[in-house]
């Protein structure tokens, strides 16, 4: 019997259930600073489930090169993603996706 | 119980709060507070895989940076940031929904949990997670890709300063809901001709 943390399916359960909570974030949610926040959880344990997986098959260092670029890739996301925020807010006054609705008709 | 696995038990317990509270929060600065603990707990599961080199970026890129730049712009924003008055929807559905979501992806997760038997970690090897080790294939196989993310920071930073300035000069302003100044003014004082003193008697 295996401790808690040393197995590669403790990690896929840990990654699984941050994924489905920043899923329901994203999708729950209306506050677009929010709903980034939840993509930043999604992405996070797309990281951790990178690096596990190499732990178990660590020959080359494929999955942390993986997860350093997401990492990379996610801060480009976010520094655009909130300057969207910001003129957004500026068109509407408001940053709730309610009333985002310019291309609705 | 040893070390690790109460790294990994803290850790988990951190990750997995630190999203509830992120998902759940109505002040969205408690939001990202909760998602700099995830980031804290994922770094330390990082350090429990021997992944000392993401640990640090971990640590610098979204602690240092994500997190700040979403504290700054919640700051920025005010309290606009918190809910509003008026909602479209009732909470009522969204929460339906949520429910059957985490329903669904759970049943998803459990179906394939325990396919194949137990997975063990094992004993790394030695250079495992290194900052010699990662460099060895960022700057050999990766190095292509990384001149790409390079680029991608660049066009990025680029493109944020123009979306959040937006167009200056041939836009007309509108004007201000609320201004500094009307904030600390009291009521509108009649305009009458300026009071002089020592003549309220005199007619």
């Amino acid at each position: 019997m295996n401790a808690l943390g040393d197995t590669l399916e403790s990690y896929v359960l840990l990654a699984s259930l941050i994924f489905t909570i920043g899923g329901v974030g994203f999708l729950v949610r209306r506050n677009v600073l929010v709903q980034l926040m939840s993509i930043e959880l999604m992405l996070n344990s797309v990281n951790l489930l990178l690096v596990a997986f190499n732990r178990v098959h660590g020959d080359a260092m494929t999955g942390n090169m993986f997860a350093f670029f997401i990492i990379a890739v996610a801060a480009a996301e976010v520094a655009v993603g909130l300057a969207i925020v910001l003129s957004y807010y500026r068109l509407k006054s408001t940053v709730y996706t309610d009333e985002a609705d310019l291309l609705r008709h | 119980m040893s070390a690790g696995n109460l790294l990994f038990a803290v850790c988990s317990i951190a990750c997995l709060a630190g999203a509830l509270i992120t998902v759940s929060a109505q002040n969205p600065i408690r939001g990202a507070m909760g998602l700099l603990t995830t980031i804290f707990g994922i770094a330390g599961l990082f350090l429990k895989l021997r992944a000392e080199f993401l640990t640090a970026i971990q640590l610098i890129v979204y602690a240092g940076a994500v997190v700040v730049l979403f504290v700054f712009v919640l700051m920025l924003l005010g309290p606009d940031a918190r809910a509003p008055a008026r909602t479209g929807r009732s909470g009522a559905s969204r929460a339906l929904g949520g429910v059957l979501f985490v329903i669904t992806s759970l049943l998803g997760i459990i179906s394939l949990a325990g396919q194949g038997g137990v997975h063990p970690l094992g004993l790394p090897a030695p250079d495992h997670g290194s900052v010699e080790a990662v460099g060895r294939q960022m700057f050999g196989p990766a190095m292509f890709v990384f001149e790409l993310v390079t680029a991608l920071l660049i066009v990025a930073v680029v493109g944020a300063i123009a979306v959040a300035r937006g167009r200056q000069g041939n836009v007309k302003k509108r004007p201000a809901t609320t201004s500094p100044r009307d904030l600390f003014a009291g009521p509108p004082r009649p305009r009458s001709a300026p009071r002089r003193f020592g003549t309220e008697g005199a007619e």
